[in-house]
């Protein structure tokens, strides 16, 4: 290895990546509704976000915030029944894939716009070898030969680092370890080198070793390719290493946004502050006094989405909330130059308080 | 709340000196048998836990740390004599629990209980949750049907739920709930070492936080020991005094928290610590990734286990299995670079 | 599985939700929004209700004591005092059917129950403890499975002789292998679950594991699979009967009605035939009906 991620991103970090003049997707106030027998359920409320060829951009919430759902309705594929994509727009370059019918879509799928997802085991046919399955891809949207396809999957399987690729390309997706499981997801996802890869939780059932190995590959392969990468995730940890620019979603709705130094160092939403609050941190001196540094909680726990309450979707769990934030939903507003947030109290927080 | 309806029939009685840890684990193994064929022969064994030594003194936490496949799970189900173990010995207050029947165990069990990752499949969904919690003390025939009721109701209490919801069932309640719901049936007998598999990994950020809370604060209370087992280090470094690191079946290395991370010995603790992302992006740390994979416990290789994926492994290491030493005080370590 | 389609211009919110069932409420919500959603369930439903209602009031719908002879009305055409007809003997054909799907109804019933509870011991037992037992019982169960139903409940009726209770146990025997079947594959995947687990921790009797914990969770199934085989168990009685080892003389049963008339009289006396048939042909579709309804509602992946 000649560059460590970290020093990548160091690197790239201080130069500031000039902002590409067109972004290569931009989402604009998408609207994924869920209509089930408990009520209707608004699992993307007006989400909006773009990113640059690239460029990496996080989605951070918890389970059932709708990070999951984004992805799912810019790849087109929200299960219908009981989902819905009823407003916005998913530009690819310009593009609009809302507007594509599902023949359309099929070509943009895996070709321009690739998704990997958490669990590798399920997400690989078990009954195609890895090399089939990756060629099929390349078969499918490339037009090439099934004996070109087979040698460019092979030559995939090396890019993403697995070693022996013409044999593993033989192998079946049992016969590989979970780790070579996502590598092989990764290559199945750039084969056709799309301008756009969605990675859902890519690293979440890996161990902590090999999640390292595939965010540098993920981080690697994007300097390389200049794909636009959509990290979806709910490990900070992971963000501060790979991102540049984060979303924080709470209830369907992003609450935050900014670069990821400004959003560390200071973050302009409640919900964004009690989340780095409440983890444990490796890079917190030890005090030795078990019982006397607690954790700080955020009470309560996620409303769910078919009751949600009148204002501030976070305000029963938020110390700071008030009367204005129990009636009225605040708006989304740039506090500082790029650096959004939909809280009435953002001001307060910004006098560095709290 | 009270303990009066827990003070009969406990082994051992008030025989503890206060020097006995709660629970002496001495080269525990465990191995499962690998069968195939129509005929299930023996064709190998999976080196799940293949010789592990540590103790829990009472108030204390020990975290146990590893990988998926380490074997530290298993450990914990050892312990608990929910799986056999193939050798070593087991002592909880001073008792060895190793061999001892179904029966023999019982009074043992009110001694310590477990609480497991999944907070969605750990609870019986055909049963009211109050009858959950309830439950062990009509097993072990403690207290009348009412003293029973009001020992749950105060343990619902004490975890944060509210008395009113004993009545429910598990899937009225968010994953975080129910974990509560399992911490309230393992204290029910009101244990002295309780093993956490994983208690928090499946569970979101914030309220990760709640539980964690939850937990060390009934160790204050009630001088709990603690087996911690988890994947997550900054999680294991919060709750834990002293930790242990596993790979392949083996402690690699045990140390009290402060040291284990301010001087890691073991190269795998060392490659573990680094590859944990660290969420301020500002701080720009030398990362050295551990490359390859963890080899299979069926075939673990000779030697130290590790030395396929070491830095620093000498020939040395492919040959012979490095002796845990203490490199200090309560610092052991099994390198034989150290 | 479909996906949502290229964004529609307006979406109409509560017709959307409407059909996702949002607005229902309580118990006769729930079974009036399933028959919506399953019409050919609803049919069955229908169907199996007016079965059960006719076997319960039989004394209020007949018309004539179905045992009473009456050598007037032999043959009889339908029509006229004889709404169906009437057989040589000149018993009334509407009340006959009418009582016999109380003979229909209890076999079907107590054969299904008896079998459930025989199959579901069997199938804790061998999914629980496993060892040789398991070995063994899998072994029967199999040798059991090999024959068809009919076969088998020949093979009991005939041994045992014809009585109501000797035919139900006979219809009940070859219920035993599929209840047990799917009894067992459930109880060895909840063996380990954590739950099980935490129970055997505190130390609780395998027994009662097995009772409390394990068996409430293995009986969603049944339901379903009990559904299906009532159809079937009616079935093998009208065949017991029409094959002379059923329900003997002189109560109606479907199946002997139609064995009594079909030879001699299919020509000349056709209704002595079509009305029986019709009887047993509407209760097993609708019993059919309704348990793949079932079926589909209780299916995991069919809820949200």
């Amino acid at each position: 290895m000649t560059q460590t991620a970290a020093a990548r991103l160091a690197t790239g970090a201080e130069a500031a990546p000039a902002p590409a003049a067109e972004p290569v997707l931009a989402v604009e106030d998408l609207q994924t509704y869920f209509y089930t027998r408990r009520g209707l359920l608004k699992a993307v409320d007006r989400v909006s976000f773009s990113v640059g060829a690239g460029e990496t951009l996080a989605i951070v919430g918890e389970s059932g915030c709708g990070k999951s759902i984004t992805a799912l309705s810019v790849m087109r594929l929200v299960p219908s029944p009981p989902g819905r994509i009823v407003g916005g727009s998913v530009r690819l370059r310009g593009r609009d894939l809302l507007r594509l019918s599902e023949e359309e879509m099929r070509q943009i799928r895996g070709n321009e716009i690739s998704m990997i997802f958490q669990e590798p085991m399920t997400s690989l046919n078990p009954v195609l070898t890895i090399g089939n399955q990756i060629s099929e891809a390349l078969i499918l949207h490339q037009d090439v030969s099934r004996k070109a396809a087979m040698e460019r999957a092979v030559e995939m399987l090396r890019l993403v680092r697995i070693p022996e690729p013409e044999r593993r390309a033989r192998e079946y997706p049992h016969q590989l370890s979970g780790g070579m499981r996502q590598r092989a997801m990764i290559a199945m996802a750039l084969a056709c080198n799309p301008k756009v890869l969605l990675a859902d939780e890519p690293t979440t059932a890996l161990d902590v070793t090999i999640q390292a190995q595939i965010l540098e590959l993920i981080l690697e392969l994007q300097q390389r390719l200049g794909t636009a990468v959509v990290l979806i995730t709910h490990d900070l940890g992971v963000v501060a290493e790979t991102a540049q620019r984060v979303i924080v979603m709470y209830a369907g709705r992003k609450v935050e946004e900014a670069d990821v130094t400004s959003l560390f160092d200071e973050p302009l939403h409640p919900y964004t502050r009690g989340l780095m609050g409440s983890i444990p941190r490796l890079d917190m001196p030890e005090t030795g006094t078990k019982g006397a540094d607690r954790l700080q909680e955020i009470p309560g726990m996620v409303p769910p989405l078919n009751a949600l309450p009148p204002g501030c979707a976070f305000a029963p769990r938020c110390a700071m909330a008030t009367e204005k934030c129990q009636a009225e939903y605040p708006p989304y507003r740039e506090l500082r130059p790029g650096h959004w947030s939909a809280c009435w109290h953002a001001e307060r927080l910004m006098a560095g308080g709290a | 709340m009270s303990g009066s309806l827990l003070q009969e029939r406990r082994p051992g009685g008030g025989a503890n000196l206060a020097a006995e840890p709660v629970l002496e684990v001495k080269e525990l193994k465990k191995h499962f048998p690998v069968r195939k064929g129509i005929l299930r022969r023996t064709v190998g064994h999976v080196y799940a836990v293949d010789g592990v030594s540590f103790s829990i003194a009472q108030g204390e936490t020990l975290g146990l740390v590893g990988e998926s496949g380490c074997g530290k799970s298993t450990v914990g189900r050892a312990v608990m004599r929910l799986v056999e173990p193939t050798s070593g010995r087991i002592r909880l207050n001073g008792h060895d629990i190793t061999r001892l029947s179904k029966a023999e165990m019982r009074p043992h069990r009110r001694e310590m209980q477990i609480i497991f990752q999944d907070p969605y499949s750990s609870l019986n969904p055909r049963m009211p949750v109050g009858r959950i919690v309830g439950e062990p003390l009509y097993v072990h025939g403690i207290g009348t049907a009412k003293e029973r009721e009001e020992r749950v109701a105060a343990l619902f209490e004490r975890v944060g739920l509210r008395a009113a919801q004993m009545k429910n069932y598990p899937h009225e309640f968010s994953g975080g709930q129910r974990q509560r719901i399992g911490i309230a049936r393992a204290l029910t007998l009101d244990p002295k070492l309780i093993i956490g598999d994983e208690p928090v990994s499946a569970l979101d950020v914030s309220i990760q936080a709640q539980v964690i809370n939850l937990l060390m604060d009934l160790q204050q209370e009630k001088r709990l020991s603690y087996l911690f087992i988890a994947h997550d280090l900054a999680v294991v470094k919060h709750i834990s005094h002293r930790i242990a690191v596993m790979y392949l079946g083996r402690i690699v290395e045990l140390a009290d928290t402060r040291t284990l991370f301010t001087d890691p010995q073991h190269p795998y603790t060392e490659a573990l610590l680094a590859a944990v992302p660290v969420p301020n992006p500002r701080q720009k740390r030398k990362r050295r990734i551990l490359q390859g994979d963890v080899p299979s416990p069926i075939r673990p290789p000779p030697g130290c286990h590790f030395h396929t994926r070491c830095p620093y492994a000498e020939e040395r290491c492919r040959r012979e299995v490095p002796v845990a030493k203490e490199v200090a005080p309560g610092h052991v370590v099994a390198c034989h670079l150290r | 599985m479909s996906y949502a389609g290229p964004q529609a211009q307006a979406v109409d919110h509560g017709a959307e939700l409407a059909r996702a069932g949002a607005h229902v409420q309580g118990w006769g919500g729930s079974v009036l929004y399933q028959a919506r959603r399953h019409p050919l369930g609803a049919l069955g439903l229908l169907i199996v209700a007016a079965f059960v209602l006719v076997a319960l009031f039989a004394p209020f719908i007949a018309t004539h004591d179905p045992l009473a002879t009456n050598a007037a009305s032999s043959l009889a055409r339908p029509g006229g005092e004889h709404l169906l007809g009437a057989d040589f003997m000149g018993r009334d054909m509407w009340s006959r059917i009418i009582y016999g799907a109380r003979i229909s109804l209890i076999v079907g019933i107590a054969s299904t129950l008896l079998g459930c509870l025989l199959g579901v011991a069997v199938g804790l037992i061998s999914g629980f403890w496993g060892g040789w037992v398991d070995l063994v019982t899998q072994r029967v169960n199999d040798v059991l499975q090999a024959l068809p139903l009919l076969v088998l409940a020949l093979v009991m009726a005939a041994a045992l002789g014809p009585s109501l209770q000797n035919v139900i146990i006979a219809i009940s025997i070859p219920v035993i292998p599929n209840v047990a079947r799917v009894i067992r594959s459930n109880t060895l995947a909840l063996r380990e679950m954590p739950f099980v687990e935490a129970a055997r921790a505190q130390g609780m009797s395998e027994l009662r594991i097995a009772v409390l914990h394990v068996l409430p969770n293995t009986l969603a199934p049944v339901i379903v699979l009990a559904t299906a085989q009532l159809g079937s168990a009616i079935l093998t009685e009208a065949s017991l009967s029409f094959l002379g080892l059923g329900i003997p003389e002189p109560y109606p049963s479907w199946g002997r009605m139609l064995s009594e008339s079909a030879a001699e009289y299919v020509r000349t006396a056709p209704w002595l035939v079509i009305f029986p048939g019709l009887a047993i042909s509407l209760v097993i579709f609708g019993t059919n009906l309704l348990g793949d309804a079932i079926r589909d509602i209780l299916d995991p992946r069919e809820r949200s």
